[in-house]
């Protein structure tokens, strides 16, 4: 089995030259993210290159699409494009590797960037599943600082009317987002609360943790009759101590010094998860 | 090269006017530091409100502060606002008629390269087709301050769009004649009327300069308050010239460009061009790339004018 882990920290280090080569991403919330994803598209969804058309193939919304880098990182991985030519391209003049998810390129259903709007849709490609009679999964990862908006929770209230247990809905539960903490800019405690109180199923877990990520997804597959969230606890700028838990990382372009430090650090990383 | 855009130069004014005026109330929706409002949030803590990612809230609460006697400025990249909170500007602020400022903050293409759902081509359009809803886009930092002293004198709401980038000085703080409502003729011509707004008044006051030196002598005239639209402005301007082009960083439809059509097409028959964005999500870039790419810059406006004379 592939080291899950261990390739996590190759992807961000994509992320970080796709970030300084483009002059500019919002880095910190693409190393928070990365597990997520990473569990999603090697271990837990049938998306690859060759499926794409497949009306079966699950369905994949990045609602906090900011956090494309990462997102990159992994379908290049996948096989989508290559690697190389996202972190030449990304931001450039005329490129297609835009700083939001955009559905020309492949491995891409949904555009976004506005946050708010990932499970709603995923709500609609989830009944759409159900009328359907097709046993294809949705999901969607959304940012903490993301709930605010009002339309998330038309969207949760939708999924679990429509008992869509087809849908599994995933918060990178960071703490922070532009202006700093997320209980000091809007409080958000305590999620889980939040969503049981709406009908959903809830697990909790560490987010960049993947035995507790593959146990989340697999439990969520289970459950009958209501959508499920993961409420991923992680570590906003996951991989580098400069960057870890700081909200000034959200959106920032490592210089030479901090690069070749956060290099070190996600080298360092990858050598400890290979001796795990 | 000026250093200070102009949403700095917002901020600026309403934390010395809110040294006096305790009404004063500025919201963000996790925003103050792309609306380079932060001074002002940790100046005024009692005046600032903070309503996380919510543009809709962020309108609606600004709406009902402002019912109760506030004068509320809320602030937010202006994809967002002049989107996600349309209806919120529509019903609480315009329809409503209550006192609320709102700054659509990085607006047209400032984002460039971050794709169409944080550009804002469409918000002149959307903003102007609401009754009772006032539309700005200042052309540089000096003007914006007095836009804003300006808008704190009245109760009314207002729209008011500005870019990420700090722009060239069209004025000098000496000389930044203003008048509210009217638009300000920089220079005049008989050859050509030039009217533009927002970022694009620099590039055609240099394009004027550009056809001069050959020759062609062209009007600029900033149209800052595209609605309501300075009409006798454009009369002037255009009954002058045996042409007009417009400029405007925006959707090719229902903008300054269409606005000035119908004005000159009723009052003052002449052929009128409009330069603005595609109808289309634009190529990806930096702001300045963008800008080049269509067009909308001091060479592009030259060459349409030489093309169409
Ligand atoms: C509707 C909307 N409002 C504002 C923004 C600007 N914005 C981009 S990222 C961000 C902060 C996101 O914080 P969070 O959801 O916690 O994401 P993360 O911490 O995972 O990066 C904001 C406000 C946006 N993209 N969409
Ligand atoms: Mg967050």
């Amino acid at each position: 089995m592939q080291n899950l882990k261990a390739l996590s920290y190759d992807l961000r280090k994509n992320v970080i030259d796709m970030i300084v080569e483009g002059k500019g991403g919002h880095i910190g919330g693409d190393m928070s993210v990365m597990d997520i994803l990473v569990e999603l598209y090697f271990e837990q969804m049938n998306i690859s290159p060759e499926n794409m058309d497949d009306p079966d193939r699950d369905r994949f919304v990045m609602s906090k699409g900011h956090s494309v880098e990462a997102l990159y990182a992994v379908l290049a991985a996948k096989g989508f494009f290559p690697i190389e030519q996202v972190i030449k391209e990304f931001s450039k003049f005329g490129s297609k590797f835009i700083g939001h998810p955009n559905n020309k390129l492949p491995g891409i259903e949904m555009n976004s960037g506005s946050l708010g709007h990932g499970l709603p849709v995923c709500v609609g490609m989830a009944l759409a599943g159900k009328m359907d009679e097709r046993d294809y999964r949705v999901y969607t990862v959304m940012g903490d600082g993301e709930l605010a908006e009002g339309s998330v929770w038309e969207g949760v209230m939708a999924a679990h009317q429509y008992k869509l247990d087809n849908l599994c809905a995933v918060v990178d539960r960071n703490r922070l987002q532009i202006s700093g903490c997320t209980e000091d800019v809007m409080a958000h405690d305590s999620q889980e609360e939040r969503w049981s109180s709406f009908g959903w199923h809830v697990i909790s877990i560490n987010g960049n943790d993947y035995k507790e990520l593959k146990a989340a997804f697999d439990e969520a597959k289970t459950v009958k009759g209501a959508p499920t969230v993961i409420i991923a606890n992680t570590v906003k700028g996951c991989g580098s101590s400069i960057m870890e838990n700081k909200a000034g990382w959200h959106h920032k372009v490592p210089n030479a010094e901090e690069y070749a430090q956060i290099m070190k650090d996600l080298e360092a990383g990858k050598e400890a998860a290979l001796h795990e | 090269m000026n250093k200070i855009p102009n949403r700095q130069a917002i901020c600026e004014v309403l934390m010395e006017k809110a040294k006096e005026d305790k009404d004063i109330v500025v919201l963000c929706s996790d925003s103050r530091g792309s609306a380079s409002l932060a001074p002002f949030a940790n100046e005024y803590p009692k005046q600032f409100v903070e309503v996380g990612i919510a543009e809709q809230n962020l309108v609606s609460i600004a709406a009902g502060l402002a019912k109760c006697g506030k004068k509320p400025f809320a602030a937010s990249p202006a994809c967002f606002l002049s989107t996600r909170s349309y209806e919120q500007a529509k019903v609480d602020c315009a329809y409503s008629n209550t006192n609320v400022t709102l700054i659509g903050i990085s607006g047209g293409i400032s984002y460039g390269a971050l794709g169409m759902s944080h550009h804002s081509a469409q918000d002149i359009a959307a903003m102007s087709a609401i009754p009772n809803m006032r539309v700005y886009l200042p052309s540089d930092r000096f003007q914006t301050a007095k836009l804003i002293e300006a808008l704190l004198k009245d109760e009314k709401p207002a729209y008011i769009r500005v870019g990420r980038n700090p722009v060239e000085d069209v004025y000098t703080e000496e000389s930044c004649p203003f008048e509210m409502d009217k638009a300000t003729a920089i220079t005049e011509g008989t050859d050509a009327a030039i009217i533009a707004c927002g970022e694009m008044v620099g590039p055609a006051v240099k394009a004027a300069e550009l056809l001069k030196a050959e020759g062609i002598n062209a009007a600029v005239v900033d149209m800052y308050c595209v609605k309501p639209l300075d009409k006798e402005a454009i009369v002037k301007a255009a009954g002058n010239a045996r042409l007009v082009v417009t400029a405007e960083e925006h959707a090719p439809f229902g903008g300054l460009g269409s606005m000035v059509s119908q004005v000159v097409a009723r009052e003052c028959p002449r052929k009128v061009v409009n330069l603005a964005l595609p109808d289309a999500p634009v190529i990806t870039g930096t702001s300045r790339e963008v800008f080049d790419y269509y067009g909308l810059n001091a060479d592009g406006i030259a060459k349409t004018i030489k093309e169409n004379l």
